[in-house]
């Protein structure tokens, strides 16, 4: 077997791209590995690491295109590679092809009207490009995640001295004036404002307040550390009061794990003083420690949604859905019963961090404590996050997963093969996953998963185990991947499709606290 | 119900951060910076969005990357820059006299001084062609017999060699002007500034490719004697050419004013002739003269020069401005300088060439890219104007459709377009000009530069032309250096 290289100059692809390109290289025969990465020092060190090392010096803005197998296949791969990267859509003869614009100021040029920046390069590009749109007046919303907390800071100071809002760095999801931004769900307009620094929060709670009828006027993203005492809660101040001032908005509701001490106080003692009403989600965080009535806590995501669909229309909350808990209990007690006598634990896999978060929080509420790779406090850290441990609760979108990898909300694969390895585990009792819609997400969410649990299902019956398998669908009907549509593939596969992260958290807990008594 | 306690809600809620309501209050347009799909998604949703075709600015250098951010849309320097580019736009080059060098240029009054192009370099570091230049240069002035003899007095030190731009003036390819050769003077009448250029001496064997043969030293003398007096007296007889239409009539006639004269050659050729019989020149004489300038479709290159070295240097020296001044080659380092930094050079190794080679030469037989001729790109010709001139594409293989391309793309990276040079190709749109060291930094877009090449060993001349670009290196550190001002403006 030989390894064979080629280095391509300058040129900048993303890393999606990047690994279409390596996918058709693997597909030439008598090619047994293939990498196509920019040549980032990590990229170089992950090369060596994977046997296709050895290649002549690069910089960071070359890529590099490796594979290993026959020799003969390898200069075949190279010429792929090079005819792939050559690859242009047809121009027609004679006519000028217009280049797209390049670098920010080039895009302003082409549209004037241009408001708002979505960057998601690299993180240690991130600033940069940010800063550049602040200066020509741009709102940023900043995707990428690995941006230094100084530069965070002077972003937001920057943009907040001249009336601009930066969501981000690692903002996951927005909704501007209907549009989705990032990842996000399908949702009507309506009189709810959402501010959160929680992505995947955000799209459940959008998600369900869409479910539940009512509409969203604008959900803006802070960022997973706007609420640091570093940052202060910039963003999050900014966007309230915005929302507090927009004639579109009745309602707001502000969701985010548990704030540092300080900015809590400065946040809540601003909403007191707001005549938009209020729902506050601060997940972990008791909402009795600050409910005065004029604040709302919720207990978790799905009822801050219910909370403020109720302010939206004028009455209090109530499930539109039928009361089913009798029948779900039934069907639990079923699954229970089934069970061989070493399963006692629950498997949480998640894509949604927040969704992994609030899941520990419940389950620790039913008096399941676990370990996590992104423990809550109370449950300890899973020392290896490739081995669960006793329940384990996974976030499949944690760096340790992702690591020149896409998210698990982009592409399952990673996440599924975790659940089959789990579900092969005679000590799983429950697998709890979630399946996350809307724009960003994979196209089909549920097939490669459900073919793994079918699987899973077969070969745990052959051994005398029989698996719960408890989900929650975050999205809406007219997400692209229709809500409806995957809940019913999902029940068909006899999956147990809870109406939120936090029911389907609580089922779980329901299960293994079953098999103990 | 609804209706009436939102227009109630709009009537209570005091109008915010004016730029949070314009973003509420208007269609959302996003610039997508990163991962297409988000743009698709965008675009599907029904949304407006561009997509970047974003690659790391600066070549990948994430320091250069902030230091570049924060000079964006930076208030001083925008100031700057419209000042520096209304003085490049006001300048009206017009030809208004025909010195010797030693006469127009105090710096070689009765000095053992040459000029060459490009920025700064020693005697030891300098190419084949420009140390051919030198010698020939030192041969021609008396001050040594042989080339030989001129390349061991160059070696120890007995003449002094600068820029041409430290001296206004410019020189195409090894760009050496000795203190008797005449030079162009080009008076920038808005301003007075003036700018010199020496004569070109045709093709083939030539002192700014290298070659210092005796034939090469004899043709230079009759330069320096017949040539010069003649042209002196018929410039004087003219009293002066306004350049700036010249070049822009010629632009209209498949000219870019770089790489391809024949056309302004020919309109300078009309415009000198009556001038040149009435200086009753012998018959002789006039046929010698007439026959060097048909002879040669460059003759108006360095006139070409002359005029775009004034232009920019009536926008040199604006303190904070971005906008490129000078870039010029010295056959192993690109130079250039910005207009708010003085008289620093920032340099990089110069890119290799694209282009064609005359039979028997190759791209390893070629000097690196050589010259202070890409003053013309600085100013908006050459590859700048390529959509002027199809056929200069050629070299690389290129069609109109890339030529039109091309000069669109210059557009990107420069501060604004000179109305006077306009373009046919682009519905006679206005030529690309001022550019702007923050926006090549930023996109990745470098200057397109036409050129000639030359032999790498002295003495052989020219073996092609293709087209390169400035290397960005330059660009970043021009940057570096300017942020500096830019802080140390701020902190006063």
């Amino acid at each position: 077997m030989t390894v064979k290289h080629r280095i391509i100059a300058d040129l900048y692809k993303d890393s999606v791209a990047l690994m279409v390109i390596s996918s058709r290289l693997l597909n030439v025969d008598g090619i047994d590995a293939a990498s196509v990465v920019m040549a980032t020092p990590t990229n170089v060190e992950n090369l060596v690491h994977a046997g296709l090392g050895g290649h002549a010096a690069v910089r960071t803005s070359d890529v590099i295109v490796a594979v290993a197998g026959i020799d003969s296949s390898c200069d075949a791969a190279l010429e792929l590679a090079a005819t792939l990267f050559a690859e242009q859509p047809a121009r027609n003869a004679g006519a000028v092809a217009v280049a797209p614009p390049t670098s920010l100021q080039s895009a302003i040029a082409r549209d004037p009207a241009a408001s708002l920046a979505l960057v998601s390069v690299p993180g240690e590009y991130a600033a940069g490009e940010a800063m550049k749109a602040l200066r020509l007046g741009l709102h940023v919303m900043i995707f990428s995640d690995n941006v230094a907390v100084h530069h965070e800071r002077s972003l937001k100071q920057y943009a907040a001295s001249r009336g601009l809002l930066v969501m981000g760095p690692d903002c996951g999801t927005a909704i501007v004036n209907g549009l989705p931004l990032g990842f996000a769900n399908v949702v009507r307009r309506g009189t709810i404002g959402v501010v959160g620094a929680s992505g995947t929060g955000m799209q459940e709670i959008t998600s369900r307040i869409h479910n539940l009828g009512g509409g969203i006027s604008q959900a803006l993203g802070t960022g997973g550390h706007d609420l640091s005492d570093e940052i202060g809660g910039i963003s999050m101040l900014q966007a309230m009061r915005a929302l507090e001032h927009d004639p579109d908005t009745e309602v707001l509701v502000l969701v985010s794990k548990p704030p540092a001490a300080g900015v809590a106080r400065v946040v809540l003692d601003e909403v007191r003083a707001m005549r938009t009403p209020v729902v506050v989600m601060f997940l972990g965080a008791d909402p009795a420690t600050f409910d005065d009535g004029v604040v709302r806590g919720a207990r978790s995501l799905a009822n801050a949604a219910d909370i403020a669909v109720a302010l939206a229309i004028g009455q209090p909350a109530s499930s539109s859905a039928p009361d089913n808990r009798l029948e779900r209990r039934r069907l639990l007690d079923d699954a229970v019963a089934r069970m061989a006598p070493g399963q006692r634990f629950v498997r949480g896999i998640f894509c949604g961090g927040t969704f992994c978060y609030e899941a520990q929080l419940v389950c620790l509420g039913e008096a399941i404590t676990g370990c996590s790779n992104t423990p809550v406090a109370g449950n300890t850290v899973l020392s290896d996050v490739n081995v669960s441990r006793e329940h384990t609760f996974l976030d499949m979108g944690d760096d340790a997963f992702t690591q020149g990898r896409p998210h698990p909300m982009i592409d399952p694969t990673l996440r599924n093969e975790r659940v089959a390895r789990d579900a092969a585990d005679a000590e799983t009792a429950v697998l709890l996953v979630d399946i996350v819609l809307g724009y960003g997400s994979a196209a089909d969410p549920a097939s490669e998963l459900l073919a793994v649990i079918g699987r899973a299902q077969v070969e745990a019956a052959q051994a005398g185990r029989h698996l719960a398998v408890i989900s929650h669908v975050c999205g809406t009907d007219a997400d692209p991947q229709d809500r409806t549509a995957i809940v019913a593939q999902l029940d068909a596969a006899g999956v147990l499709v809870a109406s939120s992260n936090a029911e389907a958290a609580r089922w779980a807990a329901y299960v293994a606290n079953g098999l103990v008594r | 119900m609804g209706c009436v306690r939102r227009e109630r809600a709009r009537a209570m809620k005091e109008i915010t951060e004016p730029s949070m309501r314009d973003l509420f209050d208007h269609e959302l347009h996003v610039v997508n910076v990163g991962l297409s799909s988000f743009a698709e998604n965008i675009a599907q949703a029904g949304g407006e969005v561009v997509d970047l075709a974003w690659r790391p600015p600066a070549g990948g250098d994430i320091a250069a990357g902030l230091t570049l951010a924060a000079l964006v849309n930076e208030p001083v320097v925008e100031a700057a820059n419209r000042v520096a580019f209304g003085r490049y736009l006001d300048a009206q080059p017009a030809l208004t006299d025909v010195l010797l060098a030693r006469d127009a240029i105090s710096a070689l009054h009765g000095e053992r001084r040459l000029l060459h192009a490009g920025p700064p370099i020693e005697w030891a570091h300098m190419c084949g062609p420009v140390q051919g230049a030198i010698a020939g240069a030192i041969v021609y002035e008396g001050w040594a017999d042989s080339p030989t003899d001129a390349m061991a007095m160059a070696a120890a030190g007995a003449v002094a060699f600068e820029p041409a731009h430290h001296h206004g003036a410019v020189g195409p390819m090894a760009g050496v002007i000795s203190p008797s050769m005449p030079v162009w003077v080009v008076e920038n009448t808005t301003t007075g500034n003036r700018a010199f250029c020496n004569f070109n001496e045709g093709l083939g064997k030539v002192l700014r490719f290298g070659a210092n043969s005796a034939f090469v030293i004899e043709h230079l003398r009759w330069m320096g004697t017949e040539l010069f007096e003649t042209m002196q007296a018929t410039v004087r007889e003219l009293g002066g050419l306004e350049l700036k239409p010249l070049i822009a009539q010629a632009l209209h006639m498949g000219d870019e004013a770089h790489n391809r004269n024949v056309a302004a050659t020919g309109l300078l050729l009309k415009r000198l002739l009556p001038a040149l019989l009435a200086t009753e020149a012998p018959r002789a004489v006039l046929r010698r003269v007439v026959d060097h300038i048909v002879g040669n479709d460059h003759f108006f290159l360095n006139l070409s020069m002359a005029s775009c070295k004034a232009m920019l240097d009536a926008a040199a020296g604006v303190a904070h401005s971005s906008i490129v001044t000078v870039m010029a080659r010295n056959g192993v380092n690109f130079g250039i300088r910005l207009s708010g930094t003085g008289d620093q050079w920032f340099e990089a190794p110069a890119n290799a060439v694209d282009g064609l080679f005359f039979p028997g030469y190759g791209i390893g037989d070629a000097a690196p890219d050589l010259g202070d001729s890409a003053i013309t790109e600085t100013a908006g010709l050459g590859g700048f104007a390529m959509a002027a001139a199809p056929a200069i594409v050629q070299f690389v293989g290129g069609t109109p459709a890339d030529a039109t391309e091309s000069s669109r793309r210059m557009r990107t990276i420069t501060v604004g377009t000179n109305p006077a040079f306009t373009l046919p190709a682009l519905d006679f749109g206005p030529s690309a000009a001022g550019i702007d060291a923050r926006l090549v930094v930023d996109s990745g877009v470098l200057p397109i530069i036409n050129t000639g090449i030359a032999h790498r060993d002295a003495g052989v001349g020219q073996i092609g032309a293709g087209i390169t670009t400035a290397p960005l290196g330059c660009f970043v550190a021009a940057l570096d250096a300017l942020a500096r001002t830019v802080g140390a403006g701020e902190s006063q």
